[in-house]
C-alpha cells in the first residue's frame, strides 16, 4: 500500500474528522487516520484542510494524529470468493474480522475482502496472443456449482493479450494474463478493484421486457417488476419491508442476490445467516447462500460505513452483470441510508433542506436507482440489475422526503398497509395504493405464459377491487345486507381474492413460493367465480347458493393444497368450478321458469 | 504525535499539570468549553471539580486543536468560569462489572447509592462495541410470562427486544413487574438476572420496582441503576448503558440469562434532543437530532445471544407515547429497531381489561421462530393468526355498529361481536397475580374461537380444527 502522510487531526466531531496541513490529498481518497489507522474518506478538500468522514468509531481520537493517504478512492474488491460471503458496509469480511477480533467487532482492524490463501481453478477461455477489449471474458472460474465466474478485462483495459496462464489453480492475487495496451503492459489478475460511488461502464441500455419473477402472487401478477427495473418498498414499523425483501432475496428467479442490512437488525442478518444456507434455490437445487452475497451494516455499526454500503452493494451488483447475469440487489433500509447522509452532511454543518436532510438527497438518490438497469455489457451479452429498496417513512407517512424523492426514480411503487399488517395479512402490499409501470413493458411476456389471457384476468380482478372498494363505503354505512346479491358477490369475491390469492404464507412448504403457472390458474379460478358467478346470479341464483358450493372448499384451499407442478389439479379445480356454477345456474333457472309457468 | 509542535494558546484556561486545567471559556446548559488543552481524546472521561471541591463527571464531545467542548453529566448548576477544574482521565467512561453487583443499586453514572462499599471489577467502557453479526445466534426460545397477550400472541423470545408502548396513566408498571415475576422458560432452571435501568422515573415509582424485586425475592439477583426524575437529565444518557455493559458482563461472561427493564426511553430521548439544541445541532423531527436512530440502536442492539455462549439479553423497554401518539418519534423510531411492541390501549383500560394490551397494533417480530411443534404447540401458529384476524373483524364491525346500530347487523356480525367479548373478557383479561401456563392460554384462544362458526376460520386446518375445537367448546 502505497501510504503517505498527508495532514494531521484538528477537530473531530463523531465520525466526521477536520484535519489541517493537507498538502496531497485527492477528493474520495480512502485515508487512514490516528495509530489505530481507523479508514475514512476524504469528503471535502478547503486549502490546506479537508473533512474525513471515518468508517470506525472515533472515541479517544485526538487532535494532532496523523493521517495516511492510500491513494485510491474507496474501493471494493471483485474476483471469487464473494459470493456466499457476509461484508460490513466497507467490505470488510465480518467472519472473518470475528476470526480476528472475536464477537465484538473492534476498531482499526482490517482483512481484505477476498481470501488471499485459497486457491481456485482457472481455466482460460482464450489463447494468446489475441485482441480484447475492457469487459471481455479471459476465463472462468468455477465458484460454486451453479455460478460460472467470469474473469473479465477490466473497463478500459484494451490491447493485445501478449499471455494467458494455462488452466490451473490460482489464487486472487495471481496474474492470469497479460494485456500490451496503448498505455504499457498491464497485468490482470484473478481479482480487480473498482472504486464503488462510479458506476461500471456498460455498452447500452436495453429495453425491459422481462419480469423478474419473485413467487409473491400480489407482486408478479398485480405489480410487476421488470428486470432491470426500480422498485420502492414503503412501509411503516412492523408492516413487513423486510420480510417482502427476504422474500424475494429467497425466490426471486436472479441469478445472484445482492441483500445490503442497511442500517437495521442484527438478529435479521443473523436470520438469513441461518436460514438461506438451509433453504434450496427452486432452480439449481442448491442452497440459497450459494448465490447471494451479504452486506450487513446493522444500526448500531458506525453511521459512516452505512452511508458507504448502498454503494458497495451495487458495485458488487454491477460486476456480476458485467459477466452476463441478472442480479437483484435488495436495499434495506434506504431511510436509514439517507439518514446516516443526513447526520453526516449536519456534522459537516451543511446547509439542510427538507427535514434537515441535505438539498444532495434527491441526487444521491437517483445515482443510485439507475445504476439499476438492462444492459447490454461491454462483452455483448444481455444481463441486468433490478433494485428493490425499502423506506421506512416516519410515523409511516409517506409524504416524507425519502419516499417522495425515491418516487421520482423507480416504476414499481410496493406501498406496505398498517392495517392489512394488523389483520396479519401478508404480504401487507396495498392494492390500492401500489402501482407499477412495468405492466405495459412485461404483458407480452406474460401473456405467452397464459394464451395471451394474463392482461384481461389482471384487469378484470383490480376493477373487482376497485368496485369493492366503492362498495365497502357503502357498507360502512348501511351494512352489506342493504345491498342486492350481485353487488354483494362484488364484495365476496374481493374477499375470496384476498384470502385466497393475495395472502401468502411466507413459512408454509408450499405456499412460500408461487410459480407462474400457478398464479396464472388461481387467478382464472377466482376471475370464473366473480364473471361465471354473476351470470348465475342473473339467472336467478343466490350468493347463498354459490358460496356453498363444494368445490369452494379446495377454492380456498388451493394455495396451500396444490403445488407448483400441480397444474391438473388447479384445471380440475377450475373445471368443477365452471361445473357447479353452471348447475346452479340450470336449477334457479328451472325454478324460476316453474314459478313463472 | 507529539504535543510540542503546537503552541498553547493562552486562553482563559491554564494547565495545572499534564491532564489537569483550570478556567473555562464558556458554560451553556449541561455544556461547557475549555481552550488550551492538548491531547485530548473525543468521548474521553472528564471529572470536573467546583470552586467548593465537589466532582462531577463529564465526557468530551468535541475535540479540536487546543479545545474540547464537554458535557457535564451531573450538570452545571454553581460552576464558575474562573476556578472549575477539568481533567481528562484519557479513557472513556466505564463500568465496574462482577457478581459483586447484583442485590445493588447505583446512580445513573454507576456509582452505589445504597450505602455499601464499592464493587471490585473489571471496569468496561460504557459504550461496548458493536455485535458481529455472524457471532449472533438467532433467538428462538419461547419465554412464558404467564401472560396471555404475550405468550399466545406476540410471544416474546429469549435475546429479543420487545418494548411496551403505553401512556401515561396506563399500567405499564403492572404489566412490567408481573413479567419480570413470572416469566421464565418452561422445563430450564438456568441462572437468571434482571438489570433495570429507571431514567428520569418518579421516586415512588422506582420504590415501585425495587419493591417489586424485594417480594418477589429476586433482589439478589437485580442490580438497579437510577436516574430518577430530580437527577440531571444529562446523566440519562449514560444509564441505559451503564447498564448494558454489565447486563453483557453478566450475560456473555458470566452466562446468565438477563433481562434487561428499561423505563422510560422516553426521557431518555428527551436527555438526547436537550444536548443536541444545546449545541445547536440541526432538528430533524419534533427538534429530536437526526442520529437519534443510530443512538436509539446503539442501545437496543445490545440484546441478544452469542453462539458458542451460554448467556442471553432480552430487553423489555418502556416507551411512554406522548399524548397516546404511536407515531412520535421516540416509539415511531424504537419500533423501527425493536423486534416488535406490546401496545397498551386506553380505550381497554377504560373498560376495566387488564393487561390493556392493544390487539392489533402489537407485534412480536421473533415470534414465528420461537413457537410451534417442540417449543409451544403445533397449531399456536395458525391460531394465533385466527385470533388477530378475527379480532381485527371484530374492530371493523364495532365501527359499522357505531353508524348503523347494533340491530342493523348481520347474524355472523353479532357472532363477531361475541368472539370479542369472549376474546377480551377471558383470553386477555387476567389477575395481575395469574400464571398462565402456555397450554392454558391456547386453550383459551380456542374457547373464544368457538364462538365462531368454522367457515370464518379461514386460518386453521381442518386437522386443528378437530383436534382442538372440542377442547375450546
Amino acid at each position: 500500500m502505497r501510504d503517505r502522510l498527508i495532514g494531521h487531526v484538528r477537530r473531530v466531531v463523531g465520525p466526521v474528522v477536520e484535519m489541517d496541513g493537507v498538502a496531497d490529498a485527492q477528493m474520495l481518497e480512502l485515508v487512514y487516520v490516528g495509530a489505530d489507522r481507523l479508514v475514512g474518506e476524504v469528503v471535502r478538500l478547503y486549502g490546506e484542510e479537508a473533512t474525513i468522514q471515518v468508517y470506525e468509531d472515533t472515541t479517544g481520537l485526538r487532535p494532532g494524529a496523523a493521517v495516511y493517504g492510500s491513494g485510491e478512492p474507496l474501493s471494493v474488491e471483485l474476483g471469487p470468493g464473494l459470493v456466499g460471503g457476509i461484508y460490513d458496509g466497507v467490505q470488510r469480511p465480518l467472519d472473518e474480522l470475528r476470526r480476528l477480533t472475536g464477537d465484538f467487532v473492534t476498531k482499526g482492524v482490517d482483512a481484505p475482502a477476498l481470501d488471499r490463501e485459497k486457491r481456485w481453478t482457472f481455466r482460460p477461455s482464450l489463447t494468446a496472443p489475441c485482441d480484447v477489449r475492457g469487459g471481455a471474458v479471459l476465463g472462468v472460474v468455477q465458484e460454486t456449482a451453479f455460478l460460472e465466474h467470469r474473469i473479465l478485462a477490466p473497463p478500459g483495459v484494451s490491447g493485445r493479450v501478449t499471455e494467458i496462464r494455462p488452466e490451473g489453480e490460482y489464487t486472487v492475487d495471481d496474474v492470469v494474463a497479460t494485456v500490451e495496451t496503448a498505455s504499457g503492459r498491464q497485468e490482470i489478475r484473478l481479482h480487480q478493484k473498482w472504486p464503488v460511488r462510479q458506476g461500471r461502464p456498460y455498452a447500452e441500455r436495453l429495453p425491459q421486457t422481462m419480469p423478474l419473477i419473485t413467487g409473491q402472487r400480489v407482486l408478479d401478477t398485480l405489480f410487476p417488476v421488470a428486470r432491470g427495473g426500480a422498485v420502492v418498498v414503503p412501509g411503516g414499523f412492523g408492516t413487513g419491508k423486510t420480510m417482502v425483501q427476504q422474500a424475494l432475496a429467497k425466490w426471486c428467479d436472479a441469478d445472484i442476490v445482492v441483500y445490503i442490512g442497511c442500517g437495521e437488525r442484527g438478529n435479521e442478518m443473523t436470520g438469513v445467516l441461518t436460514d438461506f444456507p438451509k433453504l434450496v434455490d427452486p432452480r439449481t437445487g442448491r442452497s440459497l447462500m450459494e448465490r447471494t452475497i451479504l452486506i450487513a451494516n446493522t444500526s448500531n455499526m458506525p453511521v459512516a460505513a452505512r452511508e458507504a454500503s448502498i454503494y458497495t452493494g451495487i458495485t458488487i451488483a454491477e460486476y456480476f452483470r458485467d459477466m452476463g447475469y441478472d442480479v437483484a440487489v435488495m436495499a434495506d433500509s434506504t431511510s436509514r441510508w439517507a439518514e446516516a447522509l443526513r447526520e453526516l452532511s449536519g456534522r459537516m454543518e451543511e446547509m439542510p433542506a427538507e427535514e434537515g436532510f441535505p438539498a444532495y438527497l434527491a441526487t444521491r438518490l437517483a445515482e443510485f436507482y439507475e445504476r439499476a438497469g438492462m444492459v447490454r455489457t461491454l462483452s455483448g451479452q444481455e444481463a441486468s440489475i433490478t433494485t428493490i429498496g425499502a423506506v421506512s417513512p416516519p410515523g409511516g407517512d409517506f409524504s416524507e422526503p425519502v419516499t417522495q424523492h425515491t418516487k421520482r426514480f423507480i416504476r414499481t411503487f410496493w406501498a406496505l398497509d398498517r392495517q392489512l399488517a394488523n389483520a396479519r395479512h401478508y404480504p401487507a402490499v396495498s392494492w390500492m395504493e401500489s402501482y407499477s409501470e412495468y405492466v405495459d413493458d412485461v404483458a407480452g411476456w406474460w401473456g405467452e405464459k397464459t394464451n395471451g389471457e394474463w392482461r384481461e384476468l389482471r384487469t378484470g380482478i383490480m376493477s373487482v377491487m376497485q368496485r369493492e372498494a366503492r362498495l365497502e363505503q357503502v357498507v360502512k354505512l348501511v351494512g352489506a345486507d342493504v345491498l342486492p346479491d350481485s353487488q354483494r358477490l362484488v364484495l365476496e369475491a374481493a374477499e375470496l381474492f384476498k384470502n385466497a390469492f393475495l395472502q401468502q404464507n411466507a413459512y408454509d412448504a408450499i405456499d412460500a413460493y408461487c410459480g407462474v403457472e400457478k398464479q396464472y390458474l388461481m387467478l382464472k379460478i377466482i376471475v370464473t367465480y366473480y364473471t361465471r358467478g354473476g351470470e348465475a346470479i342473473r339467472r336467478g341464483a343466490t350468493l347463498a347458493s354459490l358460496r356453498k358450493m363444494k368445490v369452494m372448499r379446495d377454492v380456498m384451499q388451493m394455495k396451500f393444497e396444490c403445488g407448483n407442478e400441480d397444474v391438473a389439479r388447479l384445471e380440475s379445480i377450475l373445471t368443477r368450478l365452471e361445473k357447479s356454477i353452471d348447475e346452479l345456474a340450470n336449477v334457479f333457472a328451472r325454478r324460476r321458469s316453474d314459478v313463472t309457468a | 504525535m507529539s504535543s510540542q509542535t503546537y503552541s498553547l494558546d493562552v486562553g482563559p484556561t491554564s494547565p495545572l499539570n499534564d491532564r489537569e486545567y483550570v478556567g473555562l471559556r464558556e458554560l451553556s446548559g449541561p455544556i461547557l468549553a475549555v481552550e488550551g488543552i492538548h491531547d485530548v481524546g473525543y468521548n474521553e472521561l472528564v471529572e470536573v471539580t467546583d470552586g467548593q471541591g465537589r466532582v462531577r463527571l463529564g465526557m468530551t464531545l468535541e475535540v479540536s486543536r487546543g479545545a474540547a467542548v464537554v458535557q457535564v453529566f451531573e450538570g452545571t448548576a454553581g460552576l464558575r468560569l474562573s476556578d472549575t477544574r477539568v481533567r481528562f482521565r484519557g479513557e472513556p467512561l466505564s463500568v465496574t462489572t462482577s457478581l459483586e453487583i447484583l442485590g445493588r443499586v447505583f446512580d445513573g453514572l454507576g456509582r452505589p447509592i445504597d450505602g455499601g462499599p464499592e464493587p471490585v471489577g473489571e471496569q468496561r467502557d460504557v459504550n461496548g462495541l458493536p455485535v458481529n453479526p455472524t457471532a449472533r445466534d438467532f433467538p428462538r426460545k419461547f419465554i412464558q410470562t404467564g401472560i396471555s397477550a404475550i405468550d399466545g400472541m406476540n410471544t416474546l423470545v429469549r435475546g429479543q427486544k420487545l418494548p411496551i408502548f403505553s401512556g401515561s396513566g396506563l399500567p405499564h408498571r403492572l404489566l412490567v413487574s408481573q413479567i419480570t415475576r413470572q416469566a421464565k422458560i418452561v422445563g430450564e432452571d438456568a441462572p437468571f438476572a434482571v438489570v433495570f435501568a429507571g431514567m428520569g422515573i418518579k421516586h415512588d415509582e422506582a420504590m415501585f420496582y425495587l419493591r417489586t424485586f424485594e417480594e418477589s425475592g429476586a433482589m439478589q439477583r437485580v442490580a438497579a441503576f437510577l436516574s430518577l426524575a430530580d437527577a440531571p437529565s444529562v446523566e440519562r444518557l449514560i444509564t441505559p448503558r451503564a447498564a448494558l455493559t454489565v447486563a453483557e458482563y453478566l450475560a456473555f461472561d458470566a452466562g446468565m440469562h438477563v433481562l434487561v427493564l428499561l423505563t422510560d426511553m422516553t426521557n431518555y430521548c428527551e436527555a438526547v434532543r436537550e444536548i443536541s439544541t444545546q449545541r445547536q445541532g440541526i432538528p430533524s423531527r419534533k427538534g429530536y437530532p437526526g442520529y437519534l436512530y443510530s443512538d436509539l440502536a446503539s442501545i437496543y442492539e445490545r440484546a441478544g445471544m452469542l453462539t458458542g455462549r451460554p448467556g442471553s439479553i432480552t430487553q423489555v423497554p418502556v416507551v411512554t407515547m406522548p399524548n397516546d401518539d404511536i407515531s412520535h418519534p421516540v416509539p415511531d423510531l424504537s419500533g423501527y429497531i425493536t423486534e416488535g411492541q406490546i401496545v397498551l390501549e386506553r380505550d381497554l383500560h377504560q373498560r376495566g381489561v387488564y393487561p390493556p394490551i392493544a390487539g392489533l397494533p402489537s407485534l412480536s417480530r421473533l415470534m414465528k421462530d420461537g413457537i410451534g411443534e417442540g417449543m409451544t404447540r403445533a397449531d399456536h401458529a395458525h391460531l394465533a393468526s385466527q385470533l388477530f384476524a378475527g379480532y381485527a373483524k371484530v374492530k371493523e364491525i364495532r365501527a359499522l355498529a357505531s353508524v348503523i346500530g347494533e340491530e342493523e347487523l348481520t347474524p355472523l356480525d353479532n357472532r363477531y361481536l361475541q368472539f370479542g367479548e369472549a376474546f377480551e373478557r377471558e383470553f386477555l383479561s387476567q389477575r395481575i397475580d395469574e400464571d398462565r401456563t402456555i397450554e392454558q392460554t391456547l386453550a383459551l384462544g380456542w374457547k373464544a374461537l368457538s364462538v365462531l362458526p368454522r367457515e370464518e376460520l379461514h386460518r386453521i386446518t381442518e386437522e386443528e380444527y378437530r383436534t382442538y375445537h372440542e377442547q375450546g367448546a
